[in-house]
């Protein structure tokens, strides 16, 4: 009895647009975009590059990237603590305990899913590709423009992975963002915390809209890659 | 129509060239030159080396010796620019048919406005206007391979390798592409085409070379070769007891 209720008063809070419960969204949502799209810029780039070039030791790097994808967040934050704390090499930014330290946290863990799946996806285009755009005088980084574009479809899964990964991530916001009320709380740190507190409302409440919004970007990047498929062959 | 440079690329002059993969020599030693405005067939049984000679002669892959040069670029492959390449399978980029003439030109340093010039210049040439806005994997595999020499020929080269390029489709596309390699021809490209189709040979070509385990058995007039190879296995080519 004690779920139902909870678990009606949550549906309550986010019918009523609760402003604790708008403002720990906001935060998250801007936290995680904001990581994902910084990995998005610097590592779809890098896993193009990756996927058209050869040079000793690539296969090692493959596996260490591959590798990185399993990064356990709570190390992450570890280190990032270490780094971002006044005695640590970035400590005059003054970010701990602000977003800026979870945005940099986040894009961490999502950088090497963003280079390992893009690398992965491009390799296998570039495989389709190579001896067209090779006869066309593309090779190596200038392919990678081309390589881009033509994966676009496939991309969008890399990033959503990127997106499921920041978005679930609950250790190294905790540790670098100091789960601060109002300032560095996320739908995840409030989580923990109002489950520790009994306040089931709250955790139920944004445990849903953390549901609601994975199957909404789920649904938007499948729709992107069936339209891809049927529109242009993807 | 063409607009090429008052230099030209060819003959195009093969010395010695051989291909070797871990050490097992899959093609040559063999020479040969390619003449300004001629359609030359490249023929023999599958695996002979007909492709590899066009992928090192476009550039697509380096020797391991001989020498390929062009007379305006001694010494080494012409700038791409100048000589194009259709494949067997016919590669198209997940964009319509227009967008992929556009990315092919603007790949080869043509303005935006140029390329879409050439663009729509090919594509009306060719009877293939009102495919433009379709996605061109989308396309059947003979459109797809019209639109693949219409995409070559926008590019305006002096010289045209083919790689089969009939080799998967009917006898109604291959009649097409064929009257697109005509009008190719009878505007000055040199065309370089490799085939084990011979009656497609003896229709497109002037010039035959016979290709047989890497070596060139035969090279010759299209008529002298068809009305009686010198070769025994040029013979046994044409009366289709030659399997490799």
């Amino acid at each position: 009895m004690e779920f139902v209720s909870a678990f009606t008063k949550a549906i309550g809070m986010v019918a009523d647009v609760d402003p604790v419960l708008m403002a720990i969204i906001a935060l998250s949502l801007r936290v995680t975009l904001s990581a994902v799209f910084l990995a998005a810029v610097i590592g779809l780039p890098l896993g193009a590059l990756l996927a058209v070039s050869r040079f000793p030791g690539r296969a090692m790097l493959v596996v260490v990237i591959n590798a990185l994808m399993g990064l356990p967040p709570v190390v992450v934050g570890l280190a990032i603590y270490l780094t971002l704390s006044r005695s640590g090499p970035l400590g005059g930014l003054g970010w701990l305990f602000t977003p800026p330290a979870m945005i940099l946290a986040q894009f961490v863990l999502v950088l090497p899913i963003v280079v390992a799946l893009t690398r992965q996806s491009l390799e296998d285009l570039w495989g389709e590709y190579r001896e067209h755009l090779l006869s066309l005088g593309q090779s190596g980084i200038a392919a990678v423009p081309t390589l881009l574009w033509e994966g676009r479809f496939s991309l969008a899964t890399a990033l959503l992975a990127g997106f499921g990964r920041a978005s679930a991530e609950v250790g190294a916001v905790l540790i670098v963002g100091g789960n601060i009320a109002g300032y560095t709380r996320t739908m995840t740190t409030a989580i923990a915390l109002e489950t520790s507190k009994g306040d089931l409302p709250l955790a139920l409440g944004l445990g849903l809209v953390l549901l609601l919004l994975t199957l909404v970007i789920n649904a938007a990047a499948f729709g992107a890659s069936r339209i891809g498929a049927r529109f242009m062959g993807a | 129509m063409s607009v090429h440079g008052p230099r030209t690329i060819l003959p195009l002059l093969v010395e010695d060239l051989t291909y070797e993969v871990d050490g097992e020599r899959l093609l040559g030693p063999l020479s040969l030159s390619v003449n300004r405005a001629e359609a030359l067939a490249i023929i023999g049984p599958n695996g002979a080396g007909k492709s590899l000679l066009l992928r090192l002669c476009h550039g697509l892959i380096a020797p391991s010796g001989g020498t390929i040069r062009f007379a305006s670029a001694a010494g080494s492959i012409a700038a791409p620019k100048r000589h194009a390449m259709v494949f067997q399978k016919p590669v198209m980029l997940r964009r319509s048919a227009r967008e992929n003439l556009i990315h092919a030109c603007r790949a080869i340093g043509f303005s935006y406005g140029e390329s879409l010039q050439r663009s729509g210049s090919a594509l009306h040439r060719f009877g293939l206007a009102s495919l433009a806005d379709r996605p061109a994997r989308r396309l059947s595999g003979g459109e797809q391979q019209r639109l693949a020499i219409a995409r070559a020929a926008a590019l305006d080269p002096e010289i045209l390798f083919l790689d089969e390029p009939t080799a998967h489709l009917d006898p109604g596309a291959t009649r097409q592409i064929e009257d697109m390699l005509i009008t190719l021809k009878e505007q000055g490209m040199t065309l370089v085409f490799a085939t084990h189709d011979l009656p497609q040979a003896r229709r497109l070509a002037e010039r035959v070379v016979f290709i047989h385990r890497g070596q060139v058995e035969e090279d010759d007039a299209a008529s002298a070769f068809f009305a009686g190879p010198r070769s025994q296995s040029g013979k046994a080519f044409i009366a289709g007891d030659l399997l490799w």
